[in-house]
């Protein structure tokens, strides 16, 4: 047993944290957000300059990192600082366009995002669940909540050849440059501040250069990627979270006392740091065994992703709460955190979602 | 023990119900079904319409204008109301400035402000709050220094619910520091066109400027806005707050949240099948079901013993806290329920704009803010932990 990062990861820990705390503020990401830009490209940048789109990706694809342990560091700093410039796009597409060497360099330079559309609005959070087609090398449908859609260069699109809306089978995956004829983009805002799409294809030609290897499998394992980021960045946002919760707790009086010293406030706040530990181990438990076999891979992508789905409300509400008035305020950090750990909730499945599917799992 | 309500109660049910029915015009319904943001407009109108009918004001003597109904009817309008998705009356001229007024006020104040807030002339709102008192009320530091047949305010107020809109302000004020906290405040009411009123408001997590920042810069108000006497101000909010607490448990919206959450769960599919059938999901909407059933019950208990005159004490907070708890839970299975199409944040839409095109079902747009903002409902009009601490005392008695 060792828990402890490698020295390379720890490196690239120290760094990442001392450029965001460097560059990285609430104000500015509210100014950028009512501004409607959808990110700071000179943050990002920044990022790519500093290796960090690298380290999610293995030598083989030209990158330095790749694994579990790289994809949960980095993403546990970034949600630390509550960075919404487009990472996850990188760690959802990057094992799919594996194979396309040139893509995947410009992605590591920042030159290029790849975007998933995977998520149909009939589909909820089941992945397998798909109406888009390709049918005589024609793409038609329509995908919702694309992160980053409206930025990206080009798309892996998830579309069924075969089979009926809900079959694993028949599921293919295309890269499609996002500027093809037939494909409409309407982005949007999310709550968090990230940046979303629908994207609408009508019979956009496409032929075997647009085909990426693997089908469901893949994207359930790319998936899984995407969900230990996810949990890893909603732990960081968790750990700020509860930062300004203590230092608030010491610093806030009331009744000639800091609110600190009231036990009703005490106990909670214990509680919230005994669940943020569980948090940590549940994104370790991921990050370990994201390249086991499938089943024990799914089983840790469903506990985790469970578990920081209710700690991290329990996180929000207690935070805000033990905040007052101040906690509902847009202008304070908090706020960010706030709308960020519950948005998370929303991809990729939620407590109950999860909790299903890893029922379903374990009887398997 | 007897559930069923006296053929009165249930005449008067019905009564109501086919007034709304005639008419809160379906507009106002339709963006309080969905969620979104009333206008100051809207308040307006909704408060003409019930003013016309003599019902704006539940709780005021017929002889101010009011309907002076008693507890349990209060409480049967509030239910209806909620029901039929009419919007909330703006409470803090209504019930929590006037019966202060009637009680402490002079006739000559209740004549000059009870009939503006029945007519839509003064939109009131309520300073109590300050950054550096908010659970420690009597903490309050805002100076109201007494010259000639004036006051001079300096001071700050905070959490200023719709105070953007506000003519009028009813403040807790300092007059005199050397008094023990509590015994140096007083009641006094602030036209805020006086000169040296700064509004600023204060954009929630939930991207609303629903509450404001205001600011007292010597501003004179006339000596004759002082309500009842100089450093007795504390008195008055306590009263305010011990008597006036209707609707404290909102049971009519907890049941209007759960309808919409069944609604949004039976339309929206989880694996194939409505998410009502997802076991994890309906579990949980279940259990807040069973619990709005139960406190509903123990909500008409405390109100009927309210109508026979009984003063509630640790009920109310009781109310309070349960109440809250439920109404939060509701937001967040909403949440739950539209499930990634949470996602999107659409200030077109919740603004109202009728054309402003929502993405995903019903509710989806007001899902993710609604859940933010109730995270109020336990911080304000004494938090829910100061509620807790108010159960004990008054049980416990240590
Ligand atoms: C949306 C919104 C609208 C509001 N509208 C108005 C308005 O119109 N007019 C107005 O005057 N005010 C208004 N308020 C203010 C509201 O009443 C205060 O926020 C509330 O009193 C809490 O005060 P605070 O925010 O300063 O929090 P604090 O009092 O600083 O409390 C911070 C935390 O400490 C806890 N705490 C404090 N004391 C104790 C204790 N003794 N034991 C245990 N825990 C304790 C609190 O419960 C809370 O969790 C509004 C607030 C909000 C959020």
């Amino acid at each position: 047993m060792d828990f402890n990062l490698t020295e390379e990861r720890r490196m690239l820990q120290d760094t990442l944290s001392r450029f965001l705390a460097d560059k990285y503020d609430h104000d500015s990401r509210r100014k950028g957000i009512a501004s409607g830009r959808p990110f700071d490209p000179d943050i990002y940048a920044g990022l790519a300059e500093l290796g960090v789109l690298g380290a999610l990706f293995t030598e083989d694809q030209g990158g330095f990192g790749g694994m579990g342990f790289d994809l949960s560091v980095v993403f546990e700093e970034l949600g630390r600082a509550g960075v919404i410039e487009p990472l996850l796009p990188a760690v959802l597409t990057g094992s799919l366009i594996a194979d396309r060497t040139d893509l995947v360099e410009e992605v590591i330079a920042g030159e290029s995002i790849v975007a998933l559309a995977c998520t149909e609005s009939q589909a909820r959070y089941d992945l397998d669940n798909v109406e888009t087609s390709v049918v005589d090398g024609k793409l038609n449908g329509t995908k919702v909540h694309v992160l980053n859609g409206a930025q990206a260069s080009s798309l892996v699109v998830v579309a069924r050849e075969s089979g009926k809306t809900t079959d694993q089978d028949g599921i293919a995956l295309f890269l499609v440059p996002t500027d093809a004829k037939g494909v409409t983009i309407v982005d949007y805002t999310n709550n968090d501040g990230t940046s979303g799409a629908t994207v609408t294809f009508v019979d956009v030609a496409l032929d075997e250069t647009n085909r990426l290897p693997g089908g469901y499998a893949a994207l359930e394992a790319a998936v899984a990627r995407g969900v230990l980021a996810l949990s890893a960045e909603a732990l960081g946002a968790m750990e700020t979270a509860k930062a300004l919760t203590i230092e608030y707790l010491k610093e806030r009086k009331q009744f000639g006392v800091p609110i600190g010293k009231f036990q009703a406030l005490q106990h909670r706040m214990a509680d919230v740091l005994i669940e943020v530990e569980q948090a940590r181990s549940a994104v370790i438990n991921l990050a370990g065994h994201l390249e086991a076999d499938r089943t024990t891979r799914e089983r840790n992508v469903s506990a985790t992703k469970n578990l920081i789905g209710r700690v991290g409300a329990q996180v929000v509400e207690e935070s805000v709460q033990m905040h007052g008035g101040i906690g509902m305020t847009d202008e304070y950090a908090l706020s960010h955190f706030t709308r960020r750990i519950t948005m998370i909730d929303h991809w990729f499945g939620d407590v109950d979602h999860h909790l299903a599917r890893f029922i379903a799992l374990s009887a398997a | 023990m007897d559930l069923s309500y006296t053929d009165e109660e249930q005449a008067f049910r019905a009564e109501v119900r086919d007034w709304l029915a005639e008419t809160l015009p379906r507009d106002l319904s339709e963006k309080v079904r969905l969620g979104k943001r009333m206008s100051k407009q809207d308040v307006e109108h909704w408060h003409r319409l019930l003013n016309a009918k003599g019902w704006l004001a539940p709780n005021w003597p017929k002889k101010y204008g009011g309907a002076e109904w008693n507890a349990v009817q209060r409480q049967i309008f509030e239910e209806e109301a909620c029901l039929a998705h009419a919007p909330r009356t703006l409470p803090f001229g209504l019930s929590m400035l006037a019966p202060v007024l009637m009680a402490f006020g002079s006739e000559e104040q209740r004549q000059r402000f009870l009939p503006g807030l029945l007519d839509g002339t003064n939109w009131w709102c309520q300073g109590y709050s300050e950054p550096g008192a908010g659970s420690d009320l009597a903490a309050v530091k805002t100076r109201a220094v007494r010259e000639g047949d004036e006051y001079v305010v300096n001071g700050q107020k905070t959490w200023t619910t719709l105070g953007q809109h506000a003519d009028w302000i009813f403040c807790l004020v300092r007059t005199d520091p050397d008094a023990k906290k509590q015994e140096g405040i007083s009641f006094l009411l602030i036209d805020m066109t006086s000169p040296g009123v700064t509004v600023r408001p204060i954009v929630l997590i939930d991207g609303e400027a629903e509450v404001n920042e205001v600011f007292f810069d010597n501003v004179r108000v006339p000596a004759e806005n002082l309500v009842g006497e100089e450093n007795k101000g504390w008195t008055y909010a306590k009263y305010l707050l011990t008597h006036e607490r209707t609707n404290i448990a909102g049971v009519g919206f907890s049941t209007a949240a759960l309808d919409t959450v069944k609604h949004v769960a039976q339309n929206v599919k989880s694996g194939g099948k409505p998410l009502t059938e997802n076991p994890h999901f309906a579990a949980r909407l279940a259990q807040v079901e069973i619990d709005l059933m139960a406190m509903a019950t123990t909500n008409l208990r405390v109100v009927s013993a309210a109508a026979k005159g009984e003063a509630p004490g640790a009920e109310s907070s009781m109310l309070k806290v349960k109440g809250t708890v439920i109404r939060q839970e509701l937001t967040s299975l909403l949440r739950r329920a539209v499930g990634p199409d949470a996602l999107p944040f659409q200030p077109d839409y919740l603004e109202g704009g009728d054309n402003a095109e929502m993405m995903g079902p019903e509710h989806a747009a007001t899902a993710g803010p609604s859940y933010f903002n109730m995270r109020k409902l336990s911080i304000f009009g004494g938090s829910n932990e100061v509620q807790r601490t108010i159960i004990t005392k008054a049980i416990i008695g240590l």
